[in-house]
């Protein structure tokens, strides 16, 4: 599978805060236009012009599967997510309680638990997003992209300080 | 689904709430937003009522697209007669406002009487109430925001807000939203002022069923790529609206010391490079947002690097702010343009209006029409950066002579001033200019004589008609929807066919206000953006309503005519120079002196003008007199205003 091991990354630092996928998410998943049905939440610090989209991070060691009563959430190895079998789910809603990320919501209107199940690998948050705040790759490249941005701002700061130097 | 939105007629007089639904066809006549608040007004205003009295009445919209599938279905509509025009006011902002309403069932709100305390609007999944504002009354655009999310206990909830300037009653007055977005000219925050009504909060969880949902989901993703593969979007993502001014200044048409220059000299530290220098060393590499759901992301982000205000956050500063602030003052400077861009948002008070009038007091200050007297001992001299600061705190607190007679507005402070200080000031039906000099473009000057809010660059503008597009190209876009076969020409200092495109872009402006969308994701700065046909399509996918190009461009003429209607009852005259759609006389006989080869020398040629405004007055169906033909009124469907019909 060519999904196989991709996972969601976000750069809040890109996101300008438009929510379009809040809106493209609930139109994709009920065809309806609800932030309150979307998997995904910018959370917003006006004042300081600061924006954090929030999402399911799909943890290995799940805290939401593990807290099911009724063993109604596992992982799927395949597209690397967390599913909830809906035929089980009791709608007790501990799951949410549970989730340190606030990614497990609850929709008061069809009385169900949802979250992120990455659009079937394509997700729309991200085909949405121009700016590229969520990004869609492959768990193994994420570190040697951080890894990348760190080392060019090592150098950076070596230039920099060279450049200080010669100055003093 | 959008189309069982409602609309509530709030008065705060008695405090009486009545919600209703929006009937279909009157939906089809004026689809919603700007369209359908201009058939309110009409209906619920008595002709000749005091715009700051009880019976003035306030309509809030949504669009017809608002929060649905479409691309960036952010903006807000509020409408009433303006008191500082005495004829229409009408403003529009972005933000996330209207989408939160729609999400909380409404998509329109008509506010009468007057409260008797401050109060606030409180809407929340369906059920409105009014809630005590005593103690947010007197706080900044920001700050009553905050108060109103802890009032309520949500941060989610978003409100629409007048400031202090609307509180004092300053006659161009915004309401706003957010940090920044303003729905400027015309004074609505000083209509919400004159209520006692301080803000309008809203908070919404109810589902809009979109009607296709994979189609519209389709369909806005290929809208998004068209608009962000335009070079004008592209440009405006990283440097915000400020980009403009680079180009705008270089050939001269930008006002400067009022309306002595139409080129400010030694800018170079409001260019856009330098503000956005200034936007990254505050806040970052990421510095640009957005209003809901848009992919422009146009907005800036920094903080005021220097000066009595370092280190304060705000948003901009747009073009607009730095004509203000900048231009028009020849106060060239960037700290002069980011403080006075926050004070005005701070204080809720348009910027253009106050930069325009401050600029037009320091050339009468400079005539001797005005003195040190009049100015409190201020040193009113063009280029004086601290007396521009001080003027929009006077102004907006109504501090000296000077300040509270501004604060009136530019007509009723020429009137106080009086000797000949009203030939100085540079409006059009009592409204100032944008910092933009039309003396080089005949189409542009048509666009501020006829717009119908007063002098405005956003009712009518053909921008593109600065690009020189060729004339087949022109041909294309202005000969749809409806067959256009009379002149055009691809010169911008030509007075040929513009009044055609005047007339054109009156309408794609209205259409795009009518939906709630931005008027940057259609023909207004790029020529290959989505207009009338897409918005068939738009509305088909999400709404469920058929409509074709051509009945939305007619839903456009109608809802311009409305307008025009409210303007004509109260007092519009074709030649009036404070009611008329008429230009100041320093357009027709002061040349511009600097800018580009083909601008210098220019001035507007009066008789090819008032050529022009017959022409465009033809093609709106009104008479020599501006008066509407009721053979056009008939096949409009207004031949019975006022109807009533909500």
């Amino acid at each position: 599978m060519e999904s196989m091991g991709k996972v969601l990354v976000i750069n809040y630092e890109k996101c300008t805060g438009c929510r379009l996928c809040e809106l493209v998410c609930s139109v994709m998943h009920d065809g309806i236009s609800n932030p309150a049905r979307s998997r995904i939440k910018v959370m917003k610090w006006e004042s300081e012009g600061l924006y954090i989209p929030m999402s399911c991070q799909q943890c290995q060691d799940a805290p939401c599967m593990n807290v099911c009563p009724v063993k109604a959430i596992s992982r799927d190895e395949e597209l690397g997510r967390v599913v909830v079998d809906y035929d089980v789910c009791i709608g007790c809603r501990s799951c949410v309680a549970v989730c340190p990320f606030g990614a497990m919501s609850f929709n008061t209107i069809d009385k169900k638990v949802f979250k992120c199940d990455l659009c079937d690998g394509d997700p729309q948050c991200v085909r949405f997003c121009e700016v590229n705040a969520i990004e869609y790759i492959d768990a193994d490249d994420i570190s040697i992209l951080k890894k990348r941005e760190a080392a060019e701002r090592i150098s950076i700061a070596g230039k920099e300080a060279a450049v200080l130097q010669a100055a003093a | 689904m959008p189309l069982d939105r409602k609309i509530a007629y709030i008065d705060l007089t008695t405090g009486d709430i009545q919600i209703k639904p929006i009937p279909l066809d009157v939906r089809k006549k004026f689809l919603g937003g700007r369209g359908l608040d201009a058939y309110l007004l009409y209906n619920h205003t008595e002709k000749g009522c005091d715009p700051l009295s009880p019976k003035n009445t306030l309509m809030i919209s949504g669009g017809i697209l608002t929060a649905t599938c479409a691309s960036a279905t952010a903006r807000t509509h509020v409408m009433a007669k303006s008191p500082l025009t005495g004829l229409l006011g009408s403003a529009n902002m972005g933000g996330f406002f209207a989408p939160e309403m729609a999400w909380a069932g409404f998509h329109h709100l008509v506010i009468k009487g007057k409260a008797k305390h401050p109060v606030y609007i409180y809407i929340h999944n369906g059920e409105i109430e009014i809630r005590d504002a005593r103690d947010i009354w007197g706080k900044s655009i920001t700050d009553s925001q905050w108060a109103l999310r802890e009032d309520l206990g949500d941060q989610e909830v978003k409100s629409l807000v007048c400031g202090p300037a609307g509180e004092n009653l300053v006659r161009f007055a915004n309401v706003m939203t957010g940090i920044k977005n303003a729905g400027g000219r015309s004074g609505m925050g000083c209509v919400m002022g004159s209520k006692n009504l301080k803000a309008v909060s809203v908070r919404g969880t109810m589902d809009i069923k979109i009607a296709r949902p994979k189609e519209a989901l389709e369909y806005n993703k290929r809208f998004i790529d068209q608009i962000v593969s335009a070079k004008v979007n592209q440009t405006q993502g990283a440097l915000g609206t400020p980009f403009i001014w680079g180009a705008t200044n270089s050939w001269g048409g930008i006002r400067c010391r009022n309306f002595q220059y139409n080129q400010c000299e030694y800018a170079d530290d409001i260019e856009p490079e330098r503000i956005d220098e200034i936007c990254e060393e505050t806040m970052g590499p990421y510095h640009m947002t957005g209003c809901f759901g848009c992919q422009v992301h146009c907005r800036a982000q920094y903080k005021i690097p220097e000066g009595p205000y370092a280190g304060v956050y705000d948003e901009g500063p747009e073009y607009t702010s730095q004509g203000a602030f900048g231009g028009e003052t020849d106060t060239p400077r960037a700290v002069t343009v980011l403080t006075g861009n926050h004070l005005v948002d701070k204080f809720g008070m348009d910027n253009l209006e106050t930069g325009s009038l401050i600029s037009w007091a320091m050339e009468l200050y400079e005539l001797g029409i005005i003195t040190s007297k009049e100015t409190d001992g201020l040193d009113l001299r063009f280029g004086n950066d601290d007396a521009v600061i001080e003027m929009i705190d006077r102004i907006c607190y109504r501090k000296g002579w000077l300040g509270d007679t501004l604060a009136d507005g530019g007509i009723p402070a020429s009137e106080k001033i009086g000797k000949n200080s009203f030939d100085y000031l540079i409006q059009v039906k009592g409204m100032s200019n944008l910092h933009s000099d039309e003396r080089a473009t005949p189409g542009l000057a048509l666009n501020i004589a006829t717009g119908s809010r007063g002098s405005d660059h956003l009712r009518s503008r053909p921008a593109i008609d600065l690009y020189h597009l060729p004339e087949e190209v022109l041909r294309k876009i202005y000969g749809n929807p409806v067959p256009y076969d009379g002149p055009l020409s691809s010169e911008h200092t030509e007075y040929i066919g513009k009044p055609w495109q005047v007339f054109w872009q009156e309408n794609c402006y209205m259409g795009v206000d009518c939906l709630g969308i931005c008027k940057y994701h259609t023909t207004f700065l790029g020529a290959t953006l989505p207009n009338f046909e897409d918005w068939s399509k738009v509305i088909l996918y999400n709404t469920g309503l058929e409509m074709t190009p051509e009945e939305i461009w007619d839903v456009a003429v109608r809802c311009n005519m409305i307008e025009r209607l409210f303007n004509l009852r109260e007092g519009l005259t074709r030649e009036d120079l404070k009611k008329g759609d008429m230009l100041n006389h320093r357009y027709f006989d002061e040349p511009c002196r600097r800018g580009a080869i083909d601008v210098v020398g220019k001035k507007i040629d009066k008789e090819k003008f008032i050529k022009m405004v017959d022409e465009f007055y033809e093609h709106k169906g009104l008479d020599k007199n501006g008066v509407p033909t009721p053979e056009r009124l008939k096949k409009l469907g207004l031949d019975k205003e006022p109807s009533h019909l909500m």
